[in-house]
Formats: structure tokens, sequence, C-alpha cells
């Protein structure tokens, strides 16, 4: 089904373009249609034939070259952040279940962290670093890194929280019966019993360090990554309009991989686990 | 007795976090004054509230702007999402043709897309934001009421059965209420997510009198206080959003609470 | 004219294919009118198909089955009777008084006679105060309550009943078995009473039908035979355990090899 969509997708487009006029339209007096001329909206040929040729007049690689080197350096870069943020996201969640006090001070900031863009303090951290150390300036990925975490870091430490509290009491009990520490609860029961809420996290998590990747990378233009490229076609974008569209599709491909990766961990880890009743 | 007692476990809860807050500003507060941190590496607690304070109009009205944006596209979204669902429960091909698209568009980072449809429409027009919210807002309404339309109370079925109900008396009646609780809860999840791409949609030019295009602007340039104050409205805006839509599905399915809670 | 005929009426399940059930075979049975039946059994006798049979919620494979001298199929169109399930099955967004409606919203009743209705059936079950409430804010036994008074709102002669008190604990049942066999009394309405329970079934029958599984079929009617007027004191009356027994026996005596159960018990 997926190339059908795909097809159906770019038919729209053409469709659209042919049909669509050229400076944008109004509906109902809202300036609703967008604009069709080839500048705005390039033709779905002249995208994918874009991607074979170089990236400058006279250069030598192919610009899908360019944009699949970028894009496999922002994967490394998102899969390093989204691995941090989950790490310590389960990490301060185990604190909050041992600690109550630890929870109560901590839960609050969790739940607002989900409802407020935090994604705009990204130039923030951007400028924390840049005061930390002169060198640290020039590597501006730990930059992209630190975003993604951030952003990867808050929905697992909900996530796991949850599922280390909603243990079932009765499996609680048991373990209290045969006399086992915290820790080896923790491990033995919660922890397990806490994966059907975790893995799903894990899916947003990785989705959420590719943005926080992807927009560090816009804000600095960090070389070498694939939103870099996006800045600087998009630049060109009146001159050669297919070429912003070739970052695109790498863009949606550096998702669709980290999609695919953290939909293959989920399914590893709930193997064991019965079918969702939905 | 129980007074004190109930006050103490107030206190219990209450303390921790504003604790924390507080340490926390203060620290902050004190690591700028002590290593006198200049104020465009990052401000001081007391600068921001400095700007806050003293130009409280430019804040509101760029919040404003943002959140109409959002707004627009939750509810835009919301409603073609849920309209999708239902005719797709009618329609599966519209369901085959959708998902797929859904799954695509949850991977790519929405700031991509943005930035194309910035492309795609003038520089004057807050549309293209407008429409990339309800793009968002769409799948994820899309989804969730997908999932609770194939949820089927068998008893009420059979009930409807014996009472000789047409299908389309059976989908007024049960199945789409029984999608309601579905469609809150997924408005509740959209509407924070509404805010930052209204948010990250200003970062890719087009006019700039948003909040998304502010922070950026200020915390890129100098006036890292004023930035921070803009950010400071962003977080209330989000804050609003996702008080509002839990209150409104309080209000709107109330026999939730026992599941929520539970 | 009987309330129910069931004739020769059998039904199978995935006829033909590998994992065919022969879920009902050969089944005879006629309620009278006012008469209460109660239809028990192991698991997988039938009842419960027996029962959804005559509610046209499913078709017999051979047979007949005529309510109110129709045929199921019309009787259902017509609305001749109403059901009540194990769950209650009531709308979670509609208050008490808007879910007994709910067959009389189908049938097109205007609100003011809707309204009559429904206050009438809720005085019936003795829940008038509830009628603004919402159907999480009350126990199950009152929410089986409601369940019953929208099953009879629109005045059927038939009530069907699947095991409709099984989620209750056994004080509320004894309890609302009390009040199920005074509002029927009061109602003349004809019962098939779908149970599990040995006592449930004798309390609340005027015959208790035996059915036996693989393949599902009538294997014994009990006539009660304790009046009309049953209460509390029915419950420990000699009687009344004569029937419990009997019934109990002839449960044993559907089980395959049961001849030496029954020199068990001497």
């Amino acid at each position: 089904m997926f190339p059908l969509a795909f097809v159906f997708v770019a038919g729209l487009w053409e469709a659209y373009k042919s049909v669509g006029p050229e400076a944008g339209g109004k509906v109902l007096g809202i300036r609703l249609l967008p604009r069709t001329a080839d500048r705005a909206m390039p033709h779905v040929w002249d995208m994918t034939s874009r991607l074979g040729r170089p990236e400058v007049r006279g250069g030598t690689e192919a610009i899908w070259q360019v944009v699949a080197a970028a894009t496999w350096y922002s994967f490394r870069v998102a899969l390093v952040a989204f691995v941090i943020g989950a790490l310590l996201g389960v990490g301060v969640a185990v604190l909050m279940a041992r600690f109550k006090v630890v929870e109560r001070a901590v839960m609050p900031y969790l739940i607002v962290s989900q409802t407020v863009p935090i994604i705009v303090l990204g130039p923030l951290i951007i400028g924390l670093m840049a005061y930390g150390s002169r060198d640290l300036v020039s590597k501006t990925w730990i930059a992209a890194i630190i975003l993604g975490v951030f952003l990867a870091f808050f929905p697992v430490a909900v996530a796991t929280l949850r599922g280390l509290q909603s243990t079932p009491p009765a499996s609680l009990e048991l373990m209290e019966s045969l006399a086992a520490p915290w820790w080896r609860t923790l491990v033995k029961l919660r922890f397990p019993a806490a994966i059907p809420f975790i893995a799903p996290a894990l899916r947003l998590a990785g989705a959420a360090a590719v943005v926080g990747v992807v927009v560090a990378e816009i804000s600095l233009g960090v070389p070498g990554g694939v939103g870099r490229l996006i800045l600087s076609y998009g630049q060109d974008a009146s001159s050669d309009p297919p070429k912003l569209y070739t970052a695109v599709f790498g863009a949606a491909v550096l998702g669709l991989a980290m999609a695919l990766l953290v939909v293959a961990i989920d399914r590893q880890l709930m193997r064991r686990h019965p079918p969702e009743a939905t | 007795m129980k007074f004190t007692a109930r006050v103490r476990s107030s206190l219990a809860v209450i303390l921790p976090p504003i604790v924390l807050g507080v340490v926390f500003i203060a620290l902050w507060q004190a690591w700028v004054e002590i290593k006198d941190v200049q104020p465009f590496v990052i401000p001081k607690p007391s600068a921001i509230i400095d700007a806050l304070r003293e130009d409280p109009d430019l804040v509101v009205k760029a919040s404003v702007v943002t959140g109409v944006n959002a707004l627009v596209g939750l509810v835009l979204g919301s409603v073609i999402g849920f309209v999708a669902a239902v005719l797709t429960n009618r329609y599966r091909l519209i369901g085959d043709l959708v998902n797929p698209l859904a799954v695509t568009v949850a991977a790519v980072p929405a700031v991509v897309i943005v930035g194309v449809l910035n492309n795609m429409y003038a520089l004057d027009s807050q549309i293209g934001r407008r429409l990339m919210v309800t793009i968002a807002v769409f799948f994820i309404v899309f989804v969730q009421v997908a999932k609770g339309l194939r949820h089927n109370n068998p008893t009420q079925m059979e009930l409807m059965d014996s009472y000789a109900a047409t299908p389309r008396q059976v989908l007024l009646r049960v199945r789409i209420p029984n999608t309601m609780p579905f469609l809150f809860t997924a408005i509740r999840t959209a509407a924070p997510i509404a805010v930052i791409i209204a948010l990250v949609s200003e970062y890719f030019g087009g006019t700039q009198d948003g909040l998304g295009s502010k922070i950026s602007g200020t915390l890129n340039g100098s006036n890292k206080a004023l930035g921070f104050a803009y950010v400071v409205g962003g977080s209330i805006v989000g804050l609003l959003f996702f008080a509002g839509s839990s209150l409104l599905e309080y209000l709107v399915v109330p026999w939730q609470r026992r599941r929520v809670h539970g | 004219m009987e309330a129910v005929r069931v004739a020769g009426v059998s039904k199978v399940f995935n006829q033909g294919a590998v994992n065919q059930v022969d879920a009902l075979v050969d089944i005879d049975l006629d309620v009278r009118k006012g008469e209460f039946v109660s239809l028990i059994g192991p698991s997988g006798c039938g009842k419960s198909t027996l029962l959804r049979l005559i509610a046209d919620l499913i078709q017999p494979t051979t047979g007949e089955v005529t309510v109110n001298g129709k045929t199921a199929h019309q009787a259902r169109l017509d609305q001749d009777y109403g059901m009540a399930f194990q769950q209650s099955g009531l709308f979670d967004w509609r208050t008490v008084e808007r879910n007994i409606e709910l067959p009389l919203e189908l049938k097109g009743w205007d609100k003011p006679k809707r309204r009559a209705r429904s206050a009438e059936m809720l005085t019936l079950v003795k829940l008038t105060e509830f009628s603004q409430h919402m159907p999480w804010q009350l126990s199950g036994g009152m929410q089986q309550r409601v369940a019953i008074a929208r099953a009879l709102a629109a005045h059927p002669e038939l009530l069907l009943m699947d095991e409709p008190f099984g989620a209750l604990d056994e004080m509320t049942r004894e309890h609302m078995q009390a009040e199920l066999l005074r509002i029927c009394r009061e109602t003349g309405t004809t019962v098939v009473f779908v149970t599990h329970s040995i006592p449930e079934a004798v309390y609340l029958a005027d015959r208790v039908v035996v059915m036996s599984p693989r393949p599902g079929r009538i294997t014994a009617t009990v006539d009660v035979g304790l009046g009309r007027d049953r209460n509390e004191l029915t419950r420990e009356a000699t009687e009344f355990y004569d029937r419990v027994t009997e019934v109990r026996e002839a449960l044993r005596g559907t089980h395959v090899g049961d001849v030496v159960a029954g020199l068990e018990d001497r």
C-alpha cells in the first residue's frame, strides 16, 4: 500500500499544479491555494531527476550522494542522541520510582515538558555551549546531540515512570512475601512489567531525537548534516527550486530510517508480551 | 489534629517541586552574577522578569499570533481527522491510502515539511503554518478515532440488533458516541503538538510576528532576556492548550474519569 | 396461541467446515403467555444460542421459531420482545432516563410520550430518584435494573434474558430475583431466562428446562409448582429444596457415564 500512497500524493501534486493558479489563489477570500509556478512547486520528475545531477554546476558528485552522506551523518547523530536520551530517561524514572521526594520534585516539570514547546530552547543550549568552551563552538554537532537528548529524554522518563508504577499490586505483594529487596524487585518485576509502556515511548523518543537534531542543524548550520543542506539549498530555492526538495527527501529518509529502527526495537522488546487487545 | 495532618501531607506534595524550581532559578541567578556571564550568552532570571514587566504587550501579541495559528490548525485537523476516520470505516480505500501516509508523516521531521510548505505559500500568509498544524493534528486524530471505531461493545451491538436498528442508527447512536473518548484523548495529545508546530513553522521565514520567529530572532541575537520572555510566553500558550483540552475532555467525556485515574 | 414456539429447531455453525459445531439439535419448546421459563445447563449446551434464535439474532439451520404467532424475524422487526444481557450494555453518555428511552427513540416516539414511559419504568424498578444519574454512578445491581427497565420500556409481551444477574454478588442477586418476579407479576410478561444457577432457575420459574451439550438438546423439564406468590421464605421451603434437587439430578443425569453417579447419591 505504501507505493500506492506515494503515487497518489505525486498524482495529487501534479494534478494541482496543472489546474492551480500560478500566483496562488483565494478560496472564500482566504489565500488558501499555494502557488503553482515551477519555482514554488517543481514538477515531480524535476525533483527526482535533480537527484542525479551534481550539487553545483560543474561539480563531480551527484547531488544524491551529497544528500545521502548528510543523511547518514545526521542519522548517527540522532542515534546517539536517542540512546543517551533513552538511558537518561529510564535512569531518572528509576530514581523517581525509588525516592518519592525525587518523584514529587521532578514530576511537575516532566508534565510541563510535555505541554511546553521546549524545542525553542535550541539556540539557548547552543549559546551555553559556546560559552562553555572555545573549541566546542566548532563542534556544533554536540549541540545537536544535546538538543536531541533533551527532546528524547522526557517521553521516555514519563512513560518509564508510569510503567514502573503500574505493576500489579498482587505481584508486588508476592515479591514482598519472598523478602525481595527493592532493587531486586525492580529488576525482576517492575522493569519487565514496564516494558509495554516503555516501548511506545521509545518510538516517540526516536522521532523526537531526529527532530531535535535536525532543528539544531538548521539553526546552527551544522556542517555535514542534512539540516545544513536544507538551510543552504533553501537559500538557492529561487534559482534552483528542485534542489531544496532533494534535501527534503533526505530528511524524510532520515525520519523513516529512525522510525524503522525504533519499530524493530519495539517488536524485539515486546516479543514475549501478549498481543495488544486492539 | 486532622488539620495539621492534612497541611503536612499537602506540603509534602507541593514543596519538593517548588523547592527544586526555586533552587534551580537561584543557582542560575547566582551563577550568572558570580561568573559575570555576559547577557548575550544567557540572561539572568531577573533580567527575564524585567523584560516581561517592561513590555508585556510584545509577548502577548506574539503569543496570540502563534496561539491562533495553533488553534485553527487544532480545530480543523480534529474535524477533518474525525470525518476521515468515520468515512474510512465505511470505505476501506481511504484508510489504505491514508495509513501509510500517516506513518510517513509521523516519521519525517515536521520541521522539514514545514519548510516545503513555506515555499509553496506567499510570504505574507499564515496559511502555510495553519495547514502544517492541521496536517499534524489530522494524523493524530485520524489514527485514534479509527482505532476507536474498531472497538465495538458486543453487548451494545446485540442490543441494537434486537431493536432491528438500521446501520445508520447504530453508527449515530452507538459507534460514534463510543469513539468520543478516543477523539478527545487524541485532541488532548495533539494540543501541545499543535503549539510546537505552530512555533517551529515560523522558523522558516514568512511574517515575523509570531512567537517562533521572535524567539529565534532574539535568541540568536543579543537580547536574550527578551528571547526568554518570549519562551515563557510560548510555555504559557502550551500550558493553556493542554489545560483547555484536558478540561474539554473532562467535561465532554466524564465517564473516562474513572478510567484515566484508575 | 403460545407466546413462543420452537419446533424441530437445530443450529449448526460452520456447516461443512472443519470446525463445524452442532450447537442445537431437535429442539421443541412451547412457552405459554405469562409463563416464566428458565433455561439451565452446563457450558456449551446451547442455552444462549437458543435464546438468540428466539430473538432472531441468529437464524435456525432447520425448524421454525414462532413468537406471538409470527416468525421470529417479524417479531423482532415489530419489537415484540425486550432483551437483557449479562452486561447491562447501558450507554455511558446517556442519563438513566435516556437509556431507558433508547428503544422508544428508535421506534420514533415523541419526547413527551417517551418521558412519561421512562418515568413509569423507573417507578417500576424503583429508581425514580436516579433518573438523571449517569450509568457509571450506579452499582452493578442498579445498572441491571435500568437494563430491565429499558427492556420493558416498550411494554413487550416477551422478555428474553441471558444471565442478567451473572456478574452480581449473591446477596444482590437474590434481591434482584425478587424484584424481577415482582415486576413480571405486575406486567404479566412472558419470560425466557437463561442461567447457570440452579437456585435462581427454580426460584424464578414456573418451569425449568434442563439442557445438555454436545450436541445441545433439551433433556428434561421440571415443573416448579411453587405458586405465584414467592418471597424470601420460599427459598427456605422444603418444596424449594426438592425442586432444586430435582433439577440438580436432571443436570447430573446429562453428563456421560452418570449411571454410577446416581448410585453414588443413594
